[in-house]
């Protein structure tokens, strides 16, 4: 199915200068105030979530000035390079920390900045009553410098240190309340499997040491057509498992749900917006290697469908608004990652989702955040309904969102994912197919999220009295509703694929099987399937406060999610234990014993020999008459 | 009959020897004439201002022959061929003369004893008599151990430049007395210190026998006491080989009892013990150094034709000062007797790279050859140990130092500095990275495996293992053991133990991190005049 496509083009940046050299800033800025509130101390604590929004704003702000400075340059020459030091050499092997701004880079820049920006002054209210605020903003910034240093990386080591950088981030955030041992649980979880995604990345960056000599993305990027298809397999393998365990995708996937521990806005900067797509941004990024392996992608392709299902049949069954977020987040990667499979076809396309993706879904994360602010911090949709009214501007702007994700005509998710769909039947029908019913079933499970929260009966409990945010969480809200609105223009002339040919390359002419019209109608129709299904579920019927437990084996199975942690749990961590149980045991016995054997031995022999030292001289002056003697049998015993 | 001809010296190449004599002679006279209360100053002053002035020297003379920038095995024979001017001979010099210097420091300290040095007030009183309590209330003190040491020193010197059998042996005698003497004369624990001072000079005679005979026996093979002429000889395959062996055996035996090789090591932790700590260290250093220095030139140069001979034998030596240095080192009670084990393992690890011996043409360029690898061994042990043994000498109760391991328990809480201090120079001397007694081994090992002794280089990786328990446990002693309840004190040193601690340490550190340059500088200087 998957042919090779146009050569990807080269990684060729000139150096920059002129308002380019403000690019260090745009990472320094936020890691200057997670140094600051974080080493400040207390004395910080009146002001310090001032100081971190201040930080990510300004960094929005110089990301915009270099943005529109790119916007005013030629299309063949926005790739630039800003050089910042050596950061260590090894024979022939350097690795020099060097930014790379591109059109690519910088719709990331734009993307983790803006909403960074909106998701910081909306937490500044949401984190009001939280005593550690201030570390809570030293967090965010880490997290948005790491982010940054990630997507400006030219080298794959770099890259690697962004990596590791959201992840700890990620880790601390999650187990933000650590007192609560589920978020402390959770916090360890995502790191564990973040870890072995983690370990594709070191390694495929080791394979293109090996291959390419070296890590940087200009090398690498030049020299891979002409190296060998196994290894650019590999490296296509490897990077994909990195991008399954930070984009919590298929077989990696089961962290994200418990991720949803942590503060809401960290769900939707973090594990909704920005980390959990940087396994899109490494795919896209990498276009050098996946379009000239062919097979890589189909891997990539085949991840991508399981999990944009998997997630989304998870995301039917959950009562819980943010794990059902959460699903749907999975679901959407699953989007991206299919996309990006696609080759040089897909790779905008995939950016494209990821961008309304980031608006829509930090809207809707936000807005579950306000409805949960308002609820006395339950998460369960049972508790729910008719919260319309008691909350108008939260319901105005999740609709907005909703709308946007189920691919209502004219919202921006409608525009994405619409080009993923049409774009995947054209390349196989099969793929194609399951996007599309991921559609539909997109369409159920969100609409029963509107239906439970905001419709239906009311089914609060007692003493809880829903209202309204305060004006620094509902503005963030408007401000992302009108991107979730508006986020298609990005397609408008067909922009973001023109914009982003010069990195992924420039897809071949190629008709869809039958005009893109009708797979449009054809979209909407089966989305409206799932959208009255929902109705008839749940909006039609009176929601019981309490989880029905006589349900379908189906129902059970993804209230389970899917049974994957069962599955991790029985196949790799019960017989892990026991290893280590049985290692363990083997190394207090045997190796212990050994070595205390030898000791005990040694010190024996020690004390024989020790007799030998009697303090006589007349003793010393014999074992050294010995030892001549020994000597000189020693040279004669060889000359016979 | 032939007219008498002086032989000519190059007195300004062998100035930093003269230097340290002539102050060794002129500190005798000072004892002589000047008051007994300014002796002390003037003989420091003394010490110290040769001392420098002889490094100075040094480094002008290593300028002077262009050793830094020429190849490797340059230099000049000087004394009518009885010193050889090389490399080797002169970065021994510089280091045994900063090894001097810092025993120099360490012999002038007065602030432990208060006020007093620590050596007898009146060597010649017997201990226990009226004579000696009156020379303790009096606060007697004997300076001559300043030009002593500074003989000793000149010894040290002339040990590895010797270029001759005679030359050598003078030498060895020259460094030997003064310091059998020296071991005698402890203010403190007097019976003990005379009684190792006793057998230090009646077996270190007994081995001097030895390689008298062995010296003969050589010139009865050779029919020359030079090197040179001894290398032609074996090169021409003379007839008696078994004078030859006979009397490699027998100056070996000598040797490897400077350097307290096993069997030969017997009196090294009696005499180690019983010396005046800071004599102490200027032996473990300063011998050490000189006689491997010694007898690399005498192996490599004179004897390195008959090296298929003798190496079976330093195998055999360098297994059984292995072993006995490590294991009896195991079950040590007291730390000076421990570092003296320490010392007999270290110099087995340095046979070990004795064994890295090669033909020139086999060594390619920039490889660690054995005479590098060893030189730079002797630079961080030297520096190394000095710095312990005046880590010591500050462990103290009101009867001197304490020596006694148990009693060492817990001084981490009683002083981190020094118990800190000290447990970095064990773990150098066990090998642990970023320390310089592991790149020390490394090369060393390098270079030993380099020449193909595989075997031996596993059986010295093994007792490197066995060694750094040794240090570990007076770790754990000091660091995880509860104080014992009349724990020592730590006494607060002058600025002169201070600096010996200081720059041992600094340059157990720096050996460590960033050994480059003085391995490359010593690439370069690292290879006999022959």
């Amino acid at each position: 199915m998957l042919v090779p496509m146009s050569a990807a083009p080269v990684v060729d940046p000139t150096s920059a200068h002129g308002a380019f050299t403000l690019l260090w800033l745009v990472i320094a800025l936020p890691a200057l105030g997670a140094v600051v509130l974080l080493l400040g101390g207390r004395r910080l604590d009146k002001f310090g979530h001032l100081i971190g929004t201040a930080m990510a704003v300004l960094s929005f702000v110089v990301s915009l000035i270099l943005f529109i400075t790119l916007l005013g340059r030629d299309s063949a020459d926005r790739s630039v390079s800003q050089h910042l030091w050596t950061w260590f050499s090894a024979g022939h092997y350097k690795v020099e920390i060097s930014l790379l701004y591109d059109q690519l880079s910088a719709l990331f820049l734009l993307l983790i900045t803006g909403v960074g920006s909106l998701i910081h002054v909306y937490s500044i209210g949401y984190m009001e009553h939280d005593e550690r605020r201030r570390r809570f903003f030293g967090y965010l910034n880490l997290f948005v410098a790491a982010m940054l240093t990630l997507v400006l990386a030219g080298d794959y080591v770099g890259v690697f240190l962004g990596w590791e950088g959201v992840g700890l981030a990620s880790y601390l955030l999650i187990g933000f309340w650590q007192h609560k041992t589920s978020a402390a649980v959770a916090a360890k979880k995502a790191f564990i499997v973040n870890r072995v995604g983690d370990i594709g990345l070191s390694l495929g960056a080791g394979l293109m040491f090996v291959t390419f000599g070296s890590t940087a993305f200009t090398v690498v990027s030049a020299n891979a057509p002409h190296a060998s298809k196994a290894a650019l397999t590999a490296i296509g393998l490897l990077l994909l498992l990195a991008a399954c365990g930070k984009s919590a995708q298929f077989p990696l996937q089961s962290w994200l749900l418990d991720a949803m521990e942590g503060p809401t806005p960290v769900s939707a900067l973090i594990h909704a917006a920005t980390m959990v797509t940087a396994g899109v941004y490494l795919i896209v990024r990498s276009n050098f290697i996946f379009t000239n392996a062919p097979d890589a992608r189909t891997g990539v392709v085949i991840i991508g469908c399981i999990t944009l299902m998997w997630g989304a049949i998870i995301g039917c069954a959950k009562d819980d608004i943010k794990k059902t977020l959460a699903g749907s987040t999975m679901s959407q990667i699953g989007y991206m990652i299919l996309a990006s499979g696609l080759g040089v076809v897909g790779y905008a396309f995939a950016i494209f989702h990821l961008l309304t993706h980031g608006f829509f879904k930090a809207n809707m994360f936000l807005g579950a955040g306000s409805v949960m602010h308002g609820m006395d911090d339950d998460v369960d949709m049972r508790h729910y309904g008719a919260l319309r009214k008691a909350m108008p501007i939260t319901f105005a702007t999740f609709a907005m969102g909703y709308l946007a994700i189920i691919g209502f005509p004219g919202f921006s998710g409608f525009w994405s994912k619409d080009k993923i769909i049409e774009t995947a039947l054209t390349e196989n029908w099969v793929v194609g197919l399951c996007a599309l019913l991921g559609a539909g079933i997109t369409g159920f499970y969100m609409t029963r999220l509107m239906l439970m929260t905001y419709f239906t009966n009311k089914r609060w409990e007692k003493d809880v009295h829903p209202h309204e945010s305060p004006k620094v969480m509902t503005y963030p809200l408007i401000a992302l509703a009108a991107l979730s609105v508006l986020g298609g223009v990005l397609l408008a002339g067909n922009w973001i694929v023109d914009w982003l040919s010069p990195v992924v390359g420039v897809p071949h002419e190629s008709s869809p099987p039958i005009p893109s019209l009708a797979i449009s109608a054809l979209a909407v129709l089966v989305v409206a399937v799932g959208v009255a299904t929902a109705w008839l579920l749940v909006g039609a019927q009176e929601v019981p406060r309490v989880a029905p437990e006589k349900v379908s084996v189906f129902t059970r199975a993804a209230r389970a999610d899917l049974y994957g942690d069962a599955f991790n749990e029985e196949i790799l961590m019960r017989p892990g234990d026991r290893l280590i149980r049985d290692l363990d045991t083997f190394d207090r016995t045997a190796v212990d014993g050994f070595v205390n054997g030898i000791a005990t031995s040694l010190t024996a022999i020690a004390n024989r020999l020790r007799l030998a030292q009697t303090g006589y001289v007349r003793t010393y002056a014999l074992s050294m008459l010995g030892g001549a003697a020994i000597v000189v049998l020693a040279l004669l015993v060889v000359n016979l | 009959m032939t007219p008498f001809k002086a032989p000519s010296v190059e007195y300004s190449l062998i100035a930093p020897v003269l230097i340290i004599l002539g102050v060794a002679v002129v500190g005798v006279l000072v004892e002589a004439f000047v008051p007994r209360r300014l002796r002390y100053v003037v003989q420091t002053v003394l010490a110290l201002g040769g001392t420098v002035a002889a490094i100075v020297e040094t480094i002008i003379v290593f300028n002077r022959l262009n050793l830094g920038d020429t190849h490797p095995g340059s230099g000049r024979l000087a004394v009518m061929g009885a010193l050889a001017l090389d490399g080797p001979t002169i970065y021994l010099w510089l280091l045994i003369l900063v090894i001097g210097l810092l025993a120099v420091l360490l012999f002038a300290e007065r602030h432990l004893e208060g006020g007093l040095l620590s050596f007898a007030g009146q060597a010649a009183a017997l201990p226990g008599t009226d004579a000696e309590r009156e020379a303790a209330t009096k606060g007697l003190e004997q300076t001559e151990v300043f030009p002593l040491m500074m003989f000793a020193l000149a010894g040290m010197l002339m040990f590895p430049a010797a270029n001759d059998l005679l030359t050598m042996f003078v030498a060895l005698e020259v460094l030997s007395l003064p310091l059998y003497l020296l071991c005698g004369l402890s203010r403190r624990r007097r019976l003990l210190s005379q009684e190792a001072a006793m057998k230090y000079f009646i077996l270190g005679a007994f081995s001097s026998a030895f390689f008298v005979y062995g010296i003969a026996l050589v010139y009865g093979y050779s029919g020359s006491m030079g090197f040179a002429e001894i290398s032609q000889a074996i090169g021409g395959r003379t007839g008696g080989h078994g004078l030859l062996l006979g009397g490699i055996g027998l100056m070996a035996v000598g040797l490897l009892f400077k350097i307290g090789a096993a069997p030969f090591h017997a009196w090294t932790p009696d005499v180690y013990q019983g010396a005046p700590t800071a004599v102490t260290a200027f032996m473990a250093a300063g011998t050490k150094v000189a006689a491997f220095g010694a007898m690399l030139r005498l192996f490599y140069v004179a004897f390195g034709g008959a090296r298929w001979d003798w190496t079976p034998m330093i195998w055999v030596v360098a297994i059984m000062t292995l072993v006995v240095g490590s294991a009896l080192a195991l079950v040590q009670s007291d730390i000076k007797r421990l570092l003296a084990y320490s010392s007999i393992a270290h110099a087995g690890f340095l046979l070990v790279g004795f064994l890295g011996i090669r033909s020139l043409v086999d060594i390619s360029a920039g490889e660690i050859s054995a005479v590098p690898a060893i030189l730079f061994y002797l630079t961080t042990y030297g520096l190394t140990i000095m710095a312990a043994f005046a880590l010591v000498t500050l462990v103290r109760d009101a009867g001197g130092e304490v020596g006694h391991l148990a009693r060492w328990s817990g001084l981490g809480k009683e002083s981190p500095a020094v118990a800190g201090l000290m447990a970095f120079l064990l773990l150098a001397m066990a090998g642990i990275p970023l320390t310089s007694g592991f790149t020390g081994k490394w090369a060393l090992f390098a270079a030993a495996l380099a020449a193909g002794a595989w075997p031996m280089v596993i059986i010295a990786v093994i007792g490197s293992v066995v060694a750094a328990y040794i240090y570990l446990r007076v770790i754990v002693l000091m660091f995880f053991s509860e104080p014992v309840g009349d724990g020592p004190t730590v006494a607060m040193p002058s600025i002169m133990t201070s600096v010996v601690i200081a720059v041992g340490t600094a340059a157990t550190l720096v050996l460590g991190v960033v050994p480059g340059p003085l391995l490359d500088l010593l690439g370069r200087i690292g290879e006999f005049i022959r």
